[in-house]
């Protein structure tokens, strides 16, 4: 119905018009005669054109807002006009009624009203058609010319200043309290002439979120109705004049670091010789601290100290005890800190200095990490804590992403073989990276190997939770290495031939997470993206350079010319040193695109809810939940000025919301032609967020009431979906549907296909896939005009899940379930929504991205896992992105990897940020190639392993049956220690052997097996099965891995032995406890980390004292059965609970539910599920599962 | 009679052909990444049916002028043909479905099976075209 072609300057529609795929829109062309012409183009400055002319914004609203105007208005003329005005008229067929929010009653004035309103634009429709044509015409011509004068006017500026990525500034605490980019370029001017590139970045740069920023933050919010886009611009020197305030309190620290890098330059002027790559980036942190004297302490410490990070990432690069920095949990909490802020342009320092001095890697850590605490910090190798007491001030999250040993302290061959390494190459130059694998064959990891007697080793447990395995490389590339938060693959040694793999028996696959929030990520802003000319790679730190002008691709071994401008470092200010760039040194980078990468303006921020009104819901009660939790964030939300929100519910019609600025109180319109859905004003549904606040907030106000006494028991989700598509195709963005029920009426409607007896079915499970393809199309339309909708299920019967979440699946959405949802009667659920509401709302957000794949030639990519839409063999096509999203994919050899020492895999995201921008978030990964069967084991990553098992094993149970599935589960761990055992021959055949590295594979996947997505025998809901089947495809890997397998902890008797320190606050460290009853002895309390939710178990007998302080109760028996919070006690073991609860929360982005659980408690059942070690009645205990492997091996 | 039947089997053949041809090229042209997932597959999954019509009639015909050997040979396809579209999932847009096919090598099977097809029916226009030019001459 909306006719697209009318739709002036965007090119076509999303599907067609990004086949080619905006990341491989290529044009380095010209990008450089661009160059050579003079001006320099950076997207930094592409908005900041519109921003500093006003009107021509105006115009550039304008045209959105004319788009669906246009677009659907000559569909009013042809097929609405007659009926639509005469229904009105003849009141009693009324097609479209008008009761005004506030008072709900429709009558005649009020319709007059709406005729009123709606006519001008009706009949005047072709009026507003030529306007529209006119003002996007008018839009499309002086954008062109604005912006070019803007290239002009800022050709000078254009070197400064991009913003450290994660944080915008504006953006509520989500965006303002992570660490943002501090020690900028001030906007610098280069003399153009000169120099040829002219490169704005910031990166390695840990800024202080101290209340001068808020301040200015605050004045740019203010401005920023006025001049949109030139807020980002500006950014950086708010910066600059209030960072004088923070480096008065840390002059102390500046001193030391600065004295400290200065040191580190001496030591390496003294070892290395003037050609040396390796000495130079300890000049570019001094320069740094030249350069901008404010934040010279901090920009130059944190440079210094977070290049350290690979081998042992336990430590925190910062003791900053400033009171600005102590965040609030909940906002450090937002970003999952990333351990891999590898300011690699100081980790040759730390090599020579390393060298030099002959220590380990701990050892020169502690000298440059924290400069106030540094003599007692105690070195991590040599102690068996995790963590020590020398750290006080750690940032939480930083502890939570790297919690396990830094240096596994069982791997006693670890550090000599670093040594060694440093020894051979000196100073080796990391670049030649092909060469550098080459020698690491002979160092083997016999940890890993170590064989492990399954049967008879009973505490295989790890005593903190599984770090992930370092591949073997050697020590420089291993620093540059993406962080295995992001990007990690199942086996670290990757075999030689498909023959190797297959005969290793393990699936071979990568599991990403990438637009994990990061604390620190270098962004680029150049006019020139390196990529190679053949396959489109972006330049990373594992290309080899040939010369100083050519390097040759890491993924297709092309040689590629070095354009003139990369030849210019901007962090040393140097010329001819390509491989000293910051794309060259950090494997995770974003880059800000210029507009090559666009195949439109990058679109608003535009937020769509879909709610449910029907009597079903409101007897739930979710309604005030949403608005309210919507109102609190309203300013939250990720965008920018042109920011957009609309509303639509549903029952058995559809009703729309005028909530046009203007108005005095938002409109409702209902539309009860549910079959041939259309938008009554297309114009003034989707309104501006900050012009229309008052409306919005009135309307979040009123809906929770407004159909308290509906007696509408039909929900027609179709039609308000498709309506809810027409309302986003101009544009594209999220659509967030709330629905209760199964859907009953209009296209798109499901019945119920559960038969309750077979929920306990030990052998048939139907019915997971969609009855419908209605959902699936939907999502690939709304996947082609960039929408995405996420879903949030709310029912407390069956609802078809099965079908219902393809509308999120296929347009890379997202799915939540609330089971058995009730506002009072299910607090715990009300509580759970009310957090993951506030997550959701103010999450970081890419709008219209797109995800390539790349690896080395010889390697393939034949399945993908997630929720995305494959476009073609290697780009996925992803509306929107969301920090939360993980994604594995299956690969496959096709040519032997013999001529190679390592295999690289690049994943790049190129999203419209909510600011408008077009960014690409790279991420490269590098491995080595191993040719013999007991590498590849000494390499698999059993975490990662058991999260693609669980992917394909969905797969499975959808195309094939549940029964399938699991018996592939119980085939891969069963020929996979059958092939290893066959490898090792010195084994005893009787007995169930497993390499280290895999020790804890068997029990994964009986977890798994236990799971609710695979367990048979246990009654279980088919929605319930089918959620967790939808979380196991779309969760990343620490939240997959803490579902399938959750920590156990005593937390009965915290004592303050192998403690850590967050923010000043103890948190002891209990061990990990088996998922076993034998472990839960009356007399203690226990709780289990289930990653969404938190369980508290008491024993019956449990020491009083506990109850008393820790939950606020007397005595065992007065503890009540709903208990979801732990009083703020006094006593010592209460904040030690809390300690560690919290520290436990701060580790992932949404904050689970607590929930205290006595022995007679209801949900007793859902806290002894996860037992998995146990036997139930239906399944294996795992000593049983494991005996029942050996016998089927040695068969 | 005979040479109506094989002329009617032989036009048959040559449209199968083309179709086949075109399957293979429309999923090549997927595979290098000219055209997106959900164009092939709505261009695709338009000729299943007219496809499997197409091969169901000629081996009907086949049935009913009794030549016992050409319709035993077209029998096990035809078979393929309505099992594959019968075994569609209900949730899925088709035989070929835009979300699957570049999973589990789906696209290399469907080539593949479009291969296969393409020599099978290359293999009957030649018996059709000697059946007729038989049929002809005995006529």
């Amino acid at each position: 119905m909306s006719a697209p072609a009318g739709l002036p300057p965007r090119p076509s529609a999303g599907a067609a018009a990004y086949a080619g795929g905006p990341a491989e829109v290529a044009a380095p062309q010209a990008g450089a005669l661009r160059r050579h012409n003079g001006p320099v183009q950076s997207p930094m400055q592409f908005p900041s054109g519109y921003g500093l002319h006003p009107p021509n914004y105006s115009v550039l609203s304008g045209r959105y807002s004319q788009v669906p105007n246009k677009a659907v208005s000559p569909h009013l003329d042809n097929q609405y006009r007659a009926s639509y005005h005469s229904t009105y008229y003849s009141a009693p067929a009324q097609n479209v009624m008008t009761p005004s929010v506030a008072t709900n009653v429709l009558n005649t004035q009020e319709s007059q009203q709406l005729y009123n309103k709606t006519s001008p634009q009706t009949a005047g429709s072709t009026e507003g058609l030529t306007q529209g044509a006119i003002s996007s015409a008018s839009y499309l011509h002086t954008s062109a010319q604005q912006s070019y004068s803007a290239f002009g006017n800022h050709y000078s500026t254009s070197v400064s200043s991009s913003v450290a990525s994660q944080g915008f500034p504006l953006n509520s605490d989500h965006y303002t309290m992570p660490v943002v980019s501090s020690a900028m370029y001030p906007t610098v001017s280069y003399p153009s002439a000169a120099i040829d590139s002219v490169y704005g970045q910031v990166y390695t740069s840990q800024s202080l979120p101290d209340v001068g920023q808020f301040k200015q933050t605050n004045t740019f919010s203010s401005q920023s109705t006025a001049v949109p886009h030139s807020l980002q611009q500006h950014v950086p020197v708010g910066y600059n004049s209030t960072l004088p305030t923070v480096s008065s309190a840390q002059s102390v620290q500046d001193s030391l670091s600065r004295n400290l890098t200065g040191s580190l330059t001496k030591a390496n002027n003294q070892i290395s010789t003037g050609g040396i790559d390796s000495l130079q980036p300890v000049q570019s942190v001094s320069q740094k601290a030249q350069f901008t004297k404010p934040g010279v302490g901090t920009a130059a410490s944190s440079a210094a100290t977070s290049s350290m990070r690979t081998p042992a990432p336990g430590l925190s690069p910062e003791p900053r005890s400033t009171p600005s920095f102590t965040q609030s949990p909940e906002s450090a909490l937002q970003e999952a800190i990333d351990s891999s802020s590898t300011t690699s342009s100081a980790s040759p320092v730390l090599n020579n200095y390393d060298a030099l001095e002959g220590g380990g890697y701990p050892e020169t850590r502690s000298v440059t990490s924290s400069p106030v605490p540094a003599p007692s910090v105690p070195q991590p190798s040599k102690t068996s804590k995790p963590f020590g007491y020398g750290y006080p001030a750690l940032q939480p999250g930083y502890q939570n992403a790297t919690p396990p040993a830094p240096v596994q302290p069982s791997n006693p061959g670890h550090h000599p073989g670093f040594q060694h390494y440093q020894q051979q190459y000196p100073g080796v130059n990391q670049l030649s990276s092909s060469l550098g694998g080459l020698s690491l064959q002979h160092s083997q990891q016999p940890e890993s190997l170590r064989p492990v007697n399954l049967t008879q080793d009973r505490n295989i447990l790890p005593v903190s939770s599984l770090p992930a395995p370092v591949p073997n490389l050697n020590s420089d590339l291993r620093k540059l290495n993406c962080s295995p938060d992001s990007f990690r693959c199942t086996l670290t040694n990757v075999p030689q031939t498909q023959a190797l793999l297959n005969k290793a028996k393990l699936p071979l696959g990568l599991l990403l997470h990438p637009f994990r929030d990061l604390t620190q990520l270098p962004v680029i802003t150049s006019s020139t993206i390196v990529r190679c000319r053949s396959c489109r790679t972006y330049i990373n730190p594992f290309v080899s350079f040939i010369d100083q002008r050519r390097w040759k691709c890491n993924l297709c071994y092309r040689v590629n010319d070095v354009p003139e401008e990369f030849m210019y470092n901007p962090l040393t200010r140097s010329y001819g040193e390509p491989h000293k760039r910051p794309e060259v040194q950090n494997s995770t980078v974003e880059f800000i695109a210029s507009s090559d990468y666009m195949l439109r303006p990058p679109q608003p921020a535009v937020y769509l809810f879909v709610l449910d009104v029907s009597h079903n819901a409101v007897e739930a009660g979710y309604l005030t939940i949403v608005c309210q939790s919507l109102l609190e964030n309203l300013d939250k939300l990720p965008g920018d000025s042109r920011t957009r929100i609309g509303f639509i519910t549903f029952d058995s019609t559809v009703q729309f919301y005028n909530l046009q600025e203007g108005l005095s109180q938002p409109q409702m319109l209902i539309v009860s032609d549910i079959d041939d859905i259309f938008l009554p004003t297309p114009d003034s549904l989707l309104v501006n967020l900050h012009e229309s606040k008052e409306l919005i907030k009135d309307l979040l106000n009123a809906l929770p009431n407004m159909f308290t006494n509906t007696r509408e028991t039909h929900s027609a989700l179709g039609p308000a979906l498709q309506a809810a598509f027409k309302l986003m195709s101009p544009t594209g963005g999220r659509i967030s549907v709330f629905q209760t029920q199964l859907p009953s009426l209009g296209a798109g409607l499901l019945h119920s296909r559960e038969d309750p007896n077979q929920r306990s079915s030990t052998t048939v499970v139907q019915h997971l896939g969609p009855a419908t393809d209605f959902y699936k199309k939907l999502a690939l339309d709304c996947s082609g005009q960039q929408t995405a909708v996420d879903l949030f299920l709310l029912s407390s019967q069956y609802s078809d899940l099965a079908s219902l979440a393809c509308m999120s699946k296929y347009s890379a959405g997202c799915i939540y379930y609330y089971p058995s949802f009730h506002h009072i009667h299910n607090p715990a659920q009300a509580e759970k929504l009310q957090k993951d509401l506030k997550r959701y709302l103010t999450r970081k957000i890419g709008f219209e991205a797109v995800m390539r794949i790349r690896c080395t030639k010889g390697l393939s990519i034949h399945t993908f896992h997630g929720n995305f839409f494959v476009r073609s063999t290697d780009l996925l096509s992803l509306a929107n992105i969301n920090p939360d999203a993980g994604f594995a994919v299956q690969m496959s050899i096709e040519e032997s990897l013999t001529d190679t020492s390592l295999v690289c895999f690049q994943t790049a995201l190129l999203y419209t940020s909510s600011k408008g921008e077009r960014r690409i978030r790279v991420h490269t990964l590098c491995l080595p190639v191993v040719n013999s069967l007991a590498d590849v084991y000494a390499g698999a990553d059993v975490q990662a392993v058991v999260c693609l098992l669980a992917n394909m094993a969905v797969d499975r149970s959808v195309s094939s049956s549940l029964a399938d599935a699991r018996d592939a589960l119980v085939n891969a761990v069963m020929d996979s220690l059958e092939a290893y055992m066959s490898t090792a021959s010195n084994l005893q055949q009787s007995v169930l052997v497993a390499p280290n590295s895999l020790k804890l594979f068997p029990l994964y996947v009986l977890a798994l097996l236990k799971q609710k997505a695979f367990r048979t025998g246990t009654s279980t809901r088919l929605d319930d099965r089918v959620y967790a089947m939808c979380q196991m495809k779309s969760q990343p890997l620490v939240h997959l891995m803490k579902m399938i397998h959750p920590n156990m902890y005593r937390i009965d008797k915290l004592i303050d032995e192998s403690a850590i320190h967050v923010n000043d606050k103890v948190v002891p460290q209990p061990p990990i406890q088996k998922l076993s009853a034998e472990k839960l002895t009356r007399e203690g309390a226990f709780l289990m980390d289930c990653g969404s939710i938190f369980y508290i178990w008491i024993g019956k007998n449990c020491n009083n004292n506990f109850i008393k302080d820790v939950l606020g109760y007397p005595n065992y028996a007065s503890v009540p059965q709903k208990m979801t919070q732990l009083p703020e006690a006094d006593a010592l073991s209460s904040e030690r609970t809390r300690s560690f609860i919290s520290w436990l929360r701060d580790s992932r982005p949404l904050s689970p539910v607590l929930q205290v659980i006595k022995d007679e408690n209801p949900a007793k059942t859902d806290f002894f599920q996860h037992l998995i070690e146990d036997r139930t009645e239906a399944a294996f205990s795992y000593y049983e599962f494991l005996l029942q492997i050996q016998q089927q091996i040695c068969k | 009679m005979e040479s109506v039947v094989f002329i009617f089997s032989l036009i048959d053949c040559c449209a199968l052909i083309f179709l086949a041809v075109y399957f293979i090229i429309t999923l090549s042209d997927l595979e290098c990444d000219y055209i997106n997932a959900r164009s092939c597959c709505s261009k695709l999954n338009k000729w299943v049916v007219p496809e499997l019509i197409g091969h169901a009639i000629v081996t009907v015909l086949m049935l009913i002028s009794l030549h016992w050997f050409i319709f035993l040979l077209n029998l096990p396809v035809a078979t393929w043909n309505i099992y594959r579209f019968i075994m569609v999932p209900s949730g899925n847009m088709g035989v070929f479905d835009p979300t699957e096919i570049h999973n589990r090598g789906q696209l290399k099977s469907h080539m593949k099976e479009a291969m296969i097809k393409l020599g099978f029916h290359l293999l009957c226009f030649f018996m059709y075209l000697y059946s007729m030019i038989l049929a002809l001459i005995n006529d």
